[in-house]
């Protein structure tokens, strides 16, 4: 659906539902550079279930007009604005990457309004190497090439999609390509300027669920333990074999975890 | 446009897509020979239906082997996704169906496989979808014949049987300023001589029966989409970008980005139409890609042998082949096709119509049938078999003239190919009343 929060024209995915805020409601915050159609599956199914689902277009991505946001702070800001345009008064988060910073601070500021929260491939500090920054920056193929290699599991980077018949490579591929260079190289940057995160999940009361591949070579899970032990109320799943792209690399063990965390 | 891949042709031929069974550790993909797939519980069941967790519910709609094909010929050609069919035909029905509706119209090249032209030519008609074919080397009568309810432009990335050469990266910009897609029919290149979407093409068909496979024991199809082309900008394809009544009003664009086409066309054409490709027909296709990249070699190698041999022989009047200076689309096919243009090639016998039947008579090691891209050279005449219901008009615009004989070059030893076409070739020599 479309609406303006912020006083920005924004898209959020619904489902093709009504947001009811007398329902359960689940945000969904994508990663850099994608948009809400990374949560399609698991957003179908709780809306199904009678929760409203959201799965937003961050400003500048997918359907929501622009400018960016530059800044993780930015970005949870209009995130609290969207949750009061749709007037819901309590949410579960769940975030992805850098969706996964973004669900960190914003449910730090909303307090006990967050009833869930669930960090997909998250490290906190999230530091991006200059590499990486360079090609956003100034070659977006090669970003595009090298955010997709890392993106998954060496394993998984050969196939086996669990989604019959799908290359998972070069749809991660098309989905960088869709959106602008400029949204991409800024989310890279919002996510390596953000030191706050750590000092964030100390606020967090919420029941908090860290989902993380144990073959992640963005965001490595030897690094997730700082994050784990800054928030008070949370456990970690480990997948096993899978890479940064949990939602296209293991989306029925996410979809488990989601269930058991949420219901 | 060199997208990102994972490994090379060759390794992706042998791995992307299959990993050892995890339920035995078979290394060899296993065919799963099942109609259907049982459900954990009633709630998973609901939510294989609705799309909410990938797998498979029935073989018509996905199967674990045929899924390895899928993915395998997508790694290939770099595509998002891809479909397997139950036949070349039945994919290409498959793309026309996912994005037409009655009062639809086509642009394709005149230079088609007598099947497809078929399908163009005289059944979709019936359905309301009809075709303009064009000499797809003419951009101007390209421009020219599409029309506001054009919704597609179809070629042969070589066409059957002149090896007519498609300038995709031309072609793909006269169909994008028009918001239309280019669906290329890359049978007889594969990707191993060509990955059209790297050139523009938006989505890929193959008939497996042949070079993907090299057996000649199955006959298959694959529908691959590209994932660039944008259904929302075009604002020519409501199936894809407005809201479905036969999937609850899902939106594929909103719902499933890049993948919007691979999605309806499996979620509505395979599963209304159902020209599904049977586990075990994917199991044998996907044995013949393990070594595509050293069959294509050697069949490029062995053509190019015979072509030489072919333009040079006193019987024969020409040779259609690409690699040969002479033919229109030398140049073009040098750029986009460096690797050789295909081991499917037509000749001009000298005598006509009595000396092709005697040179085809005079063979031995050839076989005579209706398939290319076979281990095992092949034979046919075309006027009579394969291209028998176009009427002259349409033989000449495909460039097949009462001599024309279609070639396709197996992987036998070149010497030995060509002693066999020398027999050929005096055979026909006594019919056409001796050399010249």
């Amino acid at each position: 659906m479309k609406l303006v929060s912020s006083g920005k024209d924004t898209y959020v995915y619904t489902n093709n539902k009504t947001v009811d805020p007398a329902k359960p409601s689940l945000v969904f915050i994508h990663g850099a550079g994608f948009d809400h159609s990374v949560w399609t599956l698991f957003a179908r199914h709780f809306s199904r279930h009678d929760w409203n689902v959201i799965a937003l277009d961050l400003p500048g991505h997918g359907r929501s007009k622009g400018p960016v946001l530059e800044s993780i702070e930015a970005m949870a800001g209009w995130t609290m604005e969207l949750i009061d345009t749709l007037g819901l008064d309590t949410v579960a988060l769940v975030g992805h990457s850098m969706g996964s910073l973004i669900t960190l601070e914003t449910a730090s500021r909303l307090g006990d309004r967050v009833t869930h929260a669930v960090l997909i491939g998250s490290i906190s500090p999230m530091p991006v190497s200059d590499p990486i920054l360079d090609a956003t920056a100034n070659k977006p193929g090669a970003a595009h090439s090298m955010l997709t290699s890392f993106g998954f599991s060496k394993q998984n980077l050969m196939g086996g999609n669990p989604n019959p018949g799908m290359w998972m490579v070069s749809d991660s591929m098309r989905r960088y390509e869709d959106e602008a260079q400029s949204a991409l190289d800024s989310d890279m940057r919002a996510c390596n300027a953000y030191q706050l995160g750590l000092e964030a999940a100390t606020e967090i009361t919420a029941p908090t669920l860290m989902l993380h591949g144990d073959a992640d070579r963005l965001t490595p899970l030897r690094a997730t333990k700082t994050l784990l032990d800054a928030l008070s109320n949370a456990r970690m799943d480990i997948i096993p074999g899978a890479g940064h792209s949990l939602m296209v690399e293991d989306p029925n063990r996410v979809l488990d975890q989601l269930k058991i965390h949420l219901f | 446009m060199t997208d990102y891949s994972p490994a090379e042709l060759d390794t992706l031929a042998l791995h992307a897509g299959g990993k050892p069974d995890p339920a035995t550790g078979a290394r060899a993909t296993p065919i799963y020979q099942t109609a259907s797939y049982c459900f954990p519980d009633s709630d998973y069941a609901a939510a294989l239906f609705n799309m909410e967790r990938p797998g498979h519910v029935y073989s018509r709609l996905s199967n674990p082997t045929t899924a390895v094909l899928e993915e395998r010929i997508s790694a290939l050609e770099g595509g998002v996704g891809a479909i397997a069919t139950a036949s070349g035909q039945a994919a290409l029905q498959l793309a026309i169906m996912t994005i037409m509706d009655a009062g639809s119209h086509i642009v394709a090249s005149s230079a088609l496989y007598g099947g497809s032209h078929n399908l163009l030519a005289y059944t979709l008609p019936r359905f309301g979808i009809t075709t303009t074919f064009v000499d797809a080397r003419d951009e101007d009568a390209i421009r020219g014949a599409i029309r506001p309810e054009t919704r597609l432009i179809f070629g042969e990335t070589v066409g059957n049987p002149g090896l007519d050469v498609l300038n995709i990266p031309a072609v793909s910009k006269i169909a994008h300023d028009h918001g239309i897609p280019l669906l290329v029919d890359s049978t007889f290149t594969t990707p191993y001589l060509v990955r059209p979407f790297e050139l523009g093409a938006d989505l890929v068909m193959h008939s497996a029966t042949k070079f993907l496979s090299g057996h000649g024991i199955v006959i298959g199809g694959l529908l691959v989409d590209g994932g660039r082309f944008d259904w929302d900008a075009s604002g020519k394809f409501p199936q894809l970008s407005e809201p479905y009544k036969g999937f609850h009003n899902l939106v594929f664009t909103e719902e499933f980005g890049p993948a919007a086409f691979i999605s309806r066309a499996r979620k509505e054409g395979l599963r209304d139409f159902g020209a599904c490709q049977s586990p075990t027909s994917a199991f044998y296709i996907l044995q013949g890609m393990e070594t595509l990249g050293v069959r294509m070699e050697k069949h490029v190698a062995n053509t190019r042998a015979v072509v030489e041999f072919l333009d040079n022989h006193d019987a024969v009047a020409g040779v259609a082949h690409p690699d040969l200076p002479g033919h229109t689309d030398h140049a073009l096919a040098s750029d986009l096709y460096p690797k050789g243009t295909s081991a499917v090639f037509t000749f001009e016998i000298k005598g006509g119509r009595e000396a092709g039947i005697a040179f085809v008579n005079g063979l031995n090691l050839f076989s005579h049938l209706a398939n290319v891209g076979d281990a095992k050279s092949l034979v046919i005449h075309p006027a009579s078999t394969t291209h028998f219901r176009m009427d002259e008009a349409a033989l000449a615009a495909a460039g097949i003239g009462e001599g024309t004989i279609r070639l396709s070059i197996g992987l036998e030893d070149p010497k030995d190919l060509i002693a066999d076409i020398k027999a050929g070739l005096g055979a026909s020599e006594k019919v056409a009343g001796g050399r010249g």
